[in-house]
């Protein structure tokens, strides 16, 4: 499998006088858990921003299964196949544990105008509430839960709409180490059903066990590629992350 | 939170209902239908603003000019009594899906700011519409104002009709919340009022569901104004697009609990009287709107989120340490979090 679903071509964000993407380009293959590491500030999250329309990038391009996305807008991206969460685990707390699932779900027109959860949406968020273990949770609203499941729930709401690359925006910072194995099995478990995963991670243990391959950005820009084993022998990464 | 429309509240609607609805028939002091008529009309606003302020978190301060605009257009339509009658009423429909349609770009417009900023840009609504109304002569009357034919009722119940009406439309705008609260715009509204951003990343139609609600709610106060202008029978740019009315329904909407279904209500039946009652004890001098500040204050200071939301916070806290009490000793279950750690949001 070498098939490309996402394609980064020189893309670019400056911030004033700050360069915090330059011209960075880089490809997720079809059916990898690519892990895109570096240091803070090294403009992992704002590359992860303007690939999912968050921020407008000043130039280059990105080709998402093989399309050229023109004018990248989050839901459109999201409808297409391309789902992320965030670093600080966002779900909507006056919503129950369910209705963040199935808000997630996407829906019709018409069923905009129909039932708040519908039989069908119970189906669909029942099932995946019991792949996670979230479901004696689900009539609970979601500000009642733990951080870390919290994590787990914005996870398991981004796949409801079969997406067929996930970003993940640090999936185990700030939870117990418990639940970064269980966040780990469900990536697994999701990798094994055909889902690509792109994962901004700082746990280094958990990136060289689950990822490859492994892209080292600094200052805006990769500065290796390739296996977890190559990566941590690169003297330039062992630089990127020490300093000179 | 529940959705379901339950027995209690099936029953709490039809009391309310029921008693507003045979007021009229056993009668009462004068005053009263007059003041019932205002607190009503208050009510049919703010639960229509709520639609946008509350459930989809945009607190627009413009809503008078829809409000405005709907009385202009019954008072330009009606302003021959060759019509007469009933026929204001029956054509406030046409006149609430106009202004709606007309409150779409309106709405996308003004929508693509968000929190204090948008209040901002509505507040220019505002004055944009008072203007207009000032200075399209022909049309509005400007300062001179705009009389609307008279209504031919009988003198003994000559309020029935306002009256009726206008309960009618908070039927209507209590409807249209509970329905939205039970369908999917309900649910993307509550996406977009917590999290917009986020909203988006999961494929929300963010901006459709913030339009429906705009615009069903520009309609509705539309139709609300085209009942007043018919009622107070002469109409100033002052009146119809006056600051206090947008203020009016966006404070009752804070006071009773904004994004609840009788949080707006609640608010205008409070509101409305204790203004009418400062009015009169503090004669005509404007001390009154001091006073009406100041119970709204005062009830801001103890229950911050307004009354609804409030009470039901401390009622579910209450119920939850009881229930805790009563686990003290047996084993403690697993779905128990350290509270610590469910304050975290962002």
């Amino acid at each position: 499998m070498t098939e490309n679903v996402l394609e980064i071509d020189h893309l670019t964000k400056r911030f004033g006088g700050v360069t915090a993407v330059n011209e960075c380009s880089f490809t997720v293959q079809k059916g990898t858990i690519t892990a895109l590491i570096g240091p803070n500030g090294s403009g992992k999250t704002t590359a992860f921003n303007m690939i999912t329309g968050y921020l407008k990038a000043d130039s280059g391009q990105i080709r998402f299964d093989g399309e050229t996305i023109v004018k990248p807008r989050p839901a459109d991206l999201y409808r297409r196949g391309l789902s992320r969460t965030f670093q600080q685990a966002r779900i909507f707390p006056e919503l129950t544990v369910e209705e963040n699932l199935v808000v997630a779900a996407g829906y019709s027109w018409r069923q905009l105008f129909g039932r708040r959860v519908s039989e069908s949406d119970h189906e669909r968020a029942k099932e995946m509430l019991g792949e996670f273990r979230l479901d004696t949770l689900a009539g609970l609203p979601s500000a009642d839960l733990s951080y870390g499941q919290r994590k787990l729930l914005e996870f398991a709401a981004v796949l409801m709409s079969d997406p067929t690359l996930v970003l993940l925006d640090e999936p185990t910072a700030g939870v117990n180490p418990v639940m970064i194995d269980t966040m780990e099995q469900h990536i697994r478990d999701r990798h094994a059903a055909g889902v690509t995963f792109l994962i901004v991670e700082h746990d280094m243990q958990l990136v060289m066990r689950l990822c490859d391959p492994v892209i080292v950005l600094d200052q805006g820009a990769p500065i290796a590629f390739g296996s977890p084993e190559t990566i941590q022998s690169d003297p330039k990464v062992l630089e990127a992350y020490l300093g000179s | 939170m529940k959705f379901a429309t339950t027995r209690a509240g099936l029953i709490r609607a039809g009391v309310f209902f029921l008693v507003l609805l045979v007021i009229p028939i056993v009668g009462g002091p004068g005053y009263l239908l007059n003041t019932l008529i205002f607190t009503i009309m208050y009510a049919a606003l703010s639960s229509s603003w709520n639609l946008i302020g509350g459930y989809a978190g945009y607190p627009s301060l413009g809503h008078v000019a829809f409000f405005g605009i709907g009385a202009y257009a019954t008072g330009i339509i009606f302003s021959d009594s060759v019509y007469g009658g009933y026929a204001p009423f029956f054509l406030l429909p046409v006149i609430g899906l106009g202004v709606a349609f007309m409150s779409i770009p309106i709405g996308w417009v003004s929508m693509r700011t968000r929190a204090d900023v948008f209040a901002i840009v509505t507040i220019t609504l505002l004055f944009i519409t008072q203007t207009l109304a000032f200075n399209l002569k022909n049309v509005t009357g400007g300062a001179q104002g705009k009389s609307v034919a008279p209504a031919p009722f009988d003198v003994g119940t000559y309020d029935w009709p306002f009256y009726y009406a206008m309960l009618i439309l908070l039927a209507i705008a209590m409807g249209i919340s509970l329905y939205f609260r039970r369908s999917k715009i309900g649910l993307s509204l509550a996406t977009v009022r917590a999290d917009e951003d986020k909203a988006h990343g999961v494929g929300v139609r963010v901006t459709a569901v913030k339009l429906i609600a705009f615009a069903v709610s520009a309609g509705l106060v539309a139709m609300v104004g085209g009942v007043w202008a018919y009622y107070v029978g002469f109409i100033y740019p002052q009146f119809a697009v006056d600051p206090l009315i947008t203020i009016g329904m966006v404070l009752m909407a804070f006071l009773g609990g904004r994004g609840t279904l009788w949080g707006p209500v609640l608010g205008a039946f409070i509101l409305v009287p204790a203004q009418e009652y400062f009015a009169q004890a503090f004669g005509a001098s404007e001390l009154y709107l001091i006073a009406y500040a100041a119970v709204f204050l005062v009830i801001m200071l103890f229950l911050p989120r307004g009354i609804l939301p409030s009470i039901t916070e401390r009622l579910a806290r209450r119920r939850a340490s009881a229930a805790g009490a009563a686990r003290d000793g047996a084993s403690p279950t697993p779905s128990a979090l350290p509270t610590s750690e469910v304050k975290v949001v962002r």
